[in-house]
């Protein structure tokens, strides 16, 4: 069980010995908590050695008297503000002046509890501190994990665009120090290659850009009634180009409007991800087949393709941010490993589900279930 | 002098070409692979005197086990891992070096440009 330390500054031995007797048996408990957390109780008879034990360690709570023989409980207060000691601080005094409670409520201490004081006096003002440091802690670890992601996320990022700028780069000294000969021509390979990776550079700043949206929920979304199967086909026209340079033909079984209450881009953007894949990782002269269906309220959004398929191991990480499946299929098919986050982010959104159903050599079919 | 041969292995297109053709103007020959998998083929056969590699091929750590298997088999041979992953980017070589035995990382960009001389001096050694 996880432990607060005490500090209790007394010159009665009667009111240390109550207090440790009180707190050490008992134990806060939290609906968050994963276990009740318990209290270790250290006594100080004067103001000089509760100093002492500040100094070498830590006590989560100070339950400090201002009577002392020596120095006064204000100046250990004064001491632990002074000194910037992460405890928080409960004034237990007999003669307490109103004075005294605005100074000490200045310098930090956080409750007054007066002497002489019931156990249950004594266990709620310690509860509610508690309960206070137990979620200042989860949120600094919550913090933290918001922060990791990020920062392996922004890692990643700039790996992935290291790479095709270092690539670049390389070409570009090799046309500067004329490392193949004068003739112009023997460079266009390496200058074609060079507008290659930059050009898959923008795509992916592109897809960074949505990703960014989505990520951020920021932009204002537009749901209304859109016609799922028009967008379909505005997507399709879209990717036309692509599909007629591999020879693939792109079908669409639905005719009929199939109305669901989402952002138009948002749809779009899914849709286009999903399609550039099917035409990207397709074979040559391979076909996309599309099919919308709506029953009981459950619509279907239905993507197959006949390309490369993906092996049942890499399928589980496909989704996740800058993934790319590298095989000797998909070496020289560019991409920003971005495209099925977004989707499946974008889907989250509207408690959609996406799943895979493929198979190496044979194709991809996508499924997406939207509840109406 | 018979050339020396250096096996490369990366799944960039760009920097396959790109080491391949400083390798080359330096006076080396080159077998090259572009992916783990085929590199370990060519581990296997044999017939080089030193390796480039990419870190991160099919796998985030396919460099390392190449070198690992480099070794394994000829222990004399030299071994570079080139990658765009740095220290800056929350990556440390630091951990790893102790089980993998690479003679020398590079950062692809400016410190790879000097692949060729890097090779030469682990060669003579």
């Amino acid at each position: 069980m996880e432990k607060l330390n005490i500090l209790v500054v007394d010159d009665e031995p009667g009111i240390r010995a109550g207090v440790k007797r009180i707190l050490e048996k008992f134990e806060v408990d939290y609906p968050f908590m994963d276990e009740p957390i318990g209290f270790n109780v250290v006594e100080a008879e004067t103001g000089e050695i509760a100093i002492d034990f500040l100094k070498n360690e830590k006590f989560d709570i100070v339950l400090l008297d201002n009577k002392l023989p020596g120095i006064q409980g204000i100046n250990v207060l004064e001491f632990i503000n002074q000194n910037a000691i992460d405890s928080k601080v409960v004034m237990i005094t007999s003669y307490a002046s109103l004075e005294l409670a605005v100074k000490a409520t200045k310098d930090g201490a956080i409750d007054f509890v007066p002497k002489p004081f019931t156990p249950q006096e004594l266990r709620s003002s310690v509860e509610n501190i508690t309960k206070q440091l137990f979620l200042k802690k989860m949120t600094t670890k919550l913090n933290q994990a918001g922060k990791q992601i990020r920062f392996q996320f922004l890692s990643l990022l700039s790996h992935e665009l290291k790479a095709p700028v270092n690539a670049v780069e390389a070409y570009l000294k090799m046309i500067k120090e004329k490392k193949m000969g004068v003739n112009i021509n023997d460079y266009i390979p390496i200058i074609d290659r060079s507008l290659d990776r930059l050009n898959a550079m923008k795509n992916m700043i592109l897809d960074l850009l949505d990703f960014t949206k989505v990520e951020s929920g920021q932009t204002a979304k537009n749901i209304q009634d859109v016609d799922l199967v028009e967008s379909l086909k505005l997507c399709i026209a879209t990717v036309k180009p692509l599909a007629i340079q591999k020879e693939i033909k792109i079908s669409l079984c639905s005719e009929n409007p199939v109305i669901y209450k989402i952002d138009q881009t948002d749809i779009e953007i899914v849709f286009n991800n999903l399609l550039s894949n099917a035409i990207k990782y397709n074979k040559d002269g391979g076909s996309v087949d599309c099919c919308i269906k709506e029953e009981d309220k459950i619509i279907t959004v239905v993507i197959k393709d006949t390309g490369i398929g993906i092996s049942k191991e890499d399928q589980k990480k496909l989704f996740n941010d800058f993934v790319r499946i590298k095989n000797e299929f998909t070496q020289n098919i560019s991409g920003s490993g971005l495209g099925l986050s977004i989707v499946k982010k974008i889907l989250l959104n509207y408690n959609a589900e996406i799943k895979l159903e493929s198979e190496i050599n044979l194709g991809t079919k996508v499924i997406i279930t939207l509840q109406k | 002098m018979n050339k020396k041969v250096v096996l490369i292995a990366d799944d960039d297109f760009d920097y396959l070409f790109i080491t391949k053709f400083r390798l080359e103007t330096a006076g080396f020959e080159t077998l090259s692979a572009s992916s783990q998998k085929q590199a370990e083929e060519i581990i296997l056969a044999g017939g080089f005197d030193a390796c480039v590699f990419d870190l991160m091929m099919e796998n985030d750590d396919s460099g390392f086990v190449l070198a690992y298997k480099v070794k394994k088999l000829y222990p004399q041979v030299p071994v570079i891992i080139t990658t765009n992953v740095t220290s800056e980017t929350g990556y440390s070589f630091d951990n790893s070096t102790s089980w993998v035995k690479a003679d020398l990382y590079l950062e692809k960009g400016v410190q790879s440009e000097n692949i060729a001389e890097e090779l030469k001096k682990l060669l003579k050694t």
